[in-house]
C-alpha cells in the first residue's frame, strides 16, 4: 500500500436549497481497503456516492481518486478512470436480456472477443447463466442487483461502489454476495453502504458512520458496535430492537 | 414467429432467417408490383414508400435513441430544397442528390451539437426540433420577392419551387426517372434504408443506443458517452429525412414551405404512433395505413370530416394498441397461436 490514499474528498458539500445534505466531509480511503459507510437514512450516504461517481455536482471541496482531481467530471470520464457503482436502487437496463446488460458493460474499450470472454466469466461467476436471455425487468429483485454487481464488475473497476447491496435479497443470497464482495476485494478496493449488520459483520474491517452529512466516527467494527455516540445517533434503536 | 419475423426480438441480436426471407419478398413483391398497377396507383405508393422513410428516420430516434424529434420535416424540407436549388443550378442530379443530403446532415451535425452537447432535457429537445422546422417554414414563406434567388433559382416563397428537375440516371445522364423510375428507386431505397437501419442496431453502436434509451445514467457510468452516440444517431437520422425530402422533390417535380409545415410534421408523429415505434417495420406500415386511408376518404369525398376521422383512428391506436397497430397484430397472432396450442394440448 502507497501512502497516498486511492480516494480522497476535502471538505465536500452538497447543499439542496438550504438543507445541507453533505457538509464538509474529509474522506480517505488507501487502495485495496474494504468501506462500509454506514449512517441513519438522510445521513447523506447515497449524495456522497452520487458526486464520487459523477452523478452530481458538488456545491464545494474536491474530490481527487488516484491522484485525479475528479471534482466536475462528467459521469463517463470517471467510469472510465475507473470507478464503478451499484446505485441504490437498480440500475439497470430493463428492457434487456441480462446477458446484453453484462455485455455492454463489458464492451466499453474492450474489443469483441475479450468482451464475450468476460460475459463469459462472469456469467459462471454470478450464476446468471440460467437466467441469461431473460429481460432484467422481469427478474427479482435481488437477481437485479446481482445484474446490476456483474455490471460494475465487468468493468474491471479499480474502486467499487456498492449502494445497499444486499437490499431485497434473501438470507443465502446475502451470504453469497457477502463472500461474493470479500472475493472481489482481494484485487478492488471497495466501499459498501449497507444498513444490514449482520451483512457488515460479515465483510466489514474498518466502518465510516456518517450522520447528518457528516463523518461522525470512523473505526473498526468491533469498537464501532460499542461506540456510545453510534448508539445514541444509530445503532440505539437497532440494539433495542 | 411473427415476433422474431418483424425482428421484435432482443436488440443486439441478428435478425433471423425468417426476416432476411421477409425483406426478399417484400423486395422481389415491389419490384413486380407496378407491371400490376395503374400510373396514378404507382403515383400514389410511390409518396407512400417516400413518406415512410421520413417516419423511419423520426421513429428510429424515437424508439431507439430515445429522442423525440418532432423536427425531422426541417432535414426533409431542407434536403428537398437544397436538392431543387443545386439541381437547377448545375443542371445535374446525382451530385445535387448526394450534396443535398450531406448539406442536411450537416446543419444536424450543428443543431444536434448545441441540444444535445448543452444537455437540454428531453422535452426541450422536443420543443427546439419543432420549432426550427417552423422557422424554416416561415424563413422559405417570406421569400416570395424575385430577389431571393440563389444562384438563378428563385425561392418563390409561398408558391415553392415548381420546377425541380427529375432524376437522371447517373450512368446515362439524358435519360430522365420517369414514373415507374421513381417508384423503383424509393422502394428500393426505402428496403435499403430498413434493412441498414435493422442491422445497425446489431452493431455496438446500435447496441450503446438501444442502452441509452433503456438507461441514460447508466450507459453514462459505464463509461460511454452517450452524446456521441445520440448525436451520430441525430445526423443519421437527419440524412434518412433529407433523402426523403429530395425524393418527394423529384417525385412531383416540386418543393414547397409546407414540407416544413406543421400539418406534416404532425403527420409524421401520427403515421409512426399508428404503426408503433418499438420495430422499424411498424411507421412503414402506419405511413401506408394512414395514407391510403387518406386517399380513399378522400376519394370518398368526405371532406372536412377527414381530419375528424383520421383522429378517431388515431384515439383508437393509442387506446387499443399501445404499441402501436403493428407490434398489436403481432401479439395478437402470438396470443391466438398460443391459445390454439394450450387447448388442443
Amino acid at each position: 500500500m502507497t501512502g497516498a490514499p486511492m480516494l480522497q474528498t476535502l471538505g465536500l458539500e452538497k447543499r439542496f436549497g438550504g438543507v445541507h445534505a453533505i457538509a464538509g466531509v474529509d474522506f480517505a480511503l488507501a487502495d485495496g481497503e474494504l468501506r462500509c459507510l454506514i449512517g441513519p437514512n438522510g445521513a447523506g450516504k447515497s449524495t456522497f456516492f452520487k458526486m464520487l461517481t459523477g452523478q452530481m455536482q458538488p456545491s464545494a471541496g474536491r474530490i481527487v481518486f488516484a491522484g485525479t482531481d475528479i471534482t466536475r467530471a462528467p459521469a463517463h470520464e470517471i467510469g472510465r478512470l475507473g470507478i464503478g457503482i451499484k446505485n441504490q436502487v437498480p440500475d439497470v437496463f430493463d428492457g434487456l436480456a441480462v446477458r446484453e446488460n453484462l455485455w455492454l458493460a463489458a464492451r466499453r474499450g474492450n474489443a469483441i472477443a475479450a468482451t464475450r470472454q468476460i460475459v463469459g466469466e462472469l456469467m459462471a461467476r454470478l450464476q446468471l447463466a440460467d437466467i441469461a436471455h431473460r429481460p432484467v425487468g422481469e427478474l427479482a429483485h435481488g437477481q437485479r442487483q446481482w445484474v446490476e454487481i456483474g455490471m460494475v464488475l465487468a468493468r474491471q473497476p479499480k474502486l467499487v461502489l456498492l449502494d445497499e447491496p444486499s437490499a431485497g435479497m434473501s438470507a443465502e443470497e446475502t451470504n453469497r454476495t457477502a463472500a461474493l464482495i470479500r472475493e472481489v476485494n482481494k484485487t478492488t478496493t471497495i466501499i459498501v453502504v449497507e444498513h444490514d449488520m449482520q451483512f457488515i459483520r460479515q465483510i466489514a474491517t474498518k466502518v465510516t458512520v456518517f450522520h447528518q452529512g457528516q463523518i461522525l466516527v470512523e473505526d473498526a467494527f468491533d469498537r464501532i458496535m460499542t461506540n456510545p455516540t453510534v448508539r445514541d445517533v444509530y445503532l440505539g434503536r437497532q440494539a433495542s430492537a | 414467429m411473427l415476433h422474431d419475423g418483424l425482428s421484435l426480438g432482443a436488440a443486439g441480436e441478428r435478425p433471423g432467417r425468417l426476416w432476411w426471407m421477409g425483406v426478399a419478398a417484400a423486395f422481389v413483391a415491389l419490384m413486380v408490383l407496378p407491371s400490376f398497377l395503374n400510373i396514378f396507383q404507382q403515383i400514389n405508393l410511390s409518396v407512400v414508400f417516400i413518406l415512410a422513410l421520413l417516419a423511419l428516420s423520426m421513429s428510429f430516434l424515437w424508439g431507439y435513441a430515445g429522442i423525440l424529434s418532432f423536427g425531422q420535416t426541417a432535414f426533409f424540407g431542407l434536403g428537398g430544397y437544397a436538392f431543387a436549388v443545386l439541381a437547377l443550378n448545375f443542371g445535374e442530379t446525382t451530385f445535387s442528390l448526394l450534396a443535398a443530403i450531406l448539406l442536411a446532415m450537416l446543419f444536424a451535425a450543428l443543431f444536434g451539437y448545441f441540444m444535445i452537447y448543452g444537455r437540454i432535457s428531453d422535452i426541450y429537445l422536443s420543443v427546439m426540433t419543432l420549432v426550427i422546422t417552423l422557422i424554416f417554414e416561415k424563413a422559405i414563406k417570406s421569400t416570395s420577392g424575385e430577389w431571393y434567388v440563389i444562384g438563378k433559382v428563385r425561392l418563390n416563397g409561398q408558391n415553392g419551387i415548381p420546377t425541380v428537375p427529375s432524376l437522371r440516371v447517373p450512368w446515362h445522364p439524358v435519360k430522365e426517372l420517369g414514373v415507374d423510375g421513381v417508384f423503383y428507386l424509393s422502394a428500393g431505397l426505402l428496403v435499403l434504408v430498413y434493412v441498414g437501419l435493422r442491422l445497425l442496431l446489431t452493431t455496438p453502436f446500435g447496441r450503446v443506443l438501444v442502452g441509452i434509451r433503456e438507461n441514460t445514467r447508466r450507459i453514462e457510468l459505464l463509461g460511454y458517452d452517450s452524446r456521441r452516440y445520440k448525436l451520430a444517431a441525430f445526423i443519421i437520422c437527419g440524412g434518412i429525412a433529407a433523402l426523403a425530402g429530395v425524393l418527394y422533390g423529384v417525385w412531383g417535380n416540386f418543393v414547397g414551405p409546407d414540407m416544413f409545415g406543421l400539418k406534416r410534421a404532425a403527420e409524421v408523429i401520427v403515421w409512426v404512433i399508428v404503426g408503433g415505434k418499438s420495430t422499424l417495420a411498424g411507421p412503414i406500415a402506419g405511413t401506408a395505413i394512414v395514407q391510403i386511408l387518406k386517399t380513399r376518404l378522400g376519394s370518398e369525398s368526405v371532406g372536412e370530416w377527414l381530419p375528424l376521422i383520421l383522429g378517431v383512428v388515431l384515439m383508437l391506436v393509442v387506446l387499443v394498441f399501445r404499441d402501436g397497430l403493428l407490434a398489436g397484430f403481432g401479439g395478437a397472432i402470438v396470443w391466438i397461436y398460443r391459445h390454439i396450442r394450450g387447448s388442443a394440448a
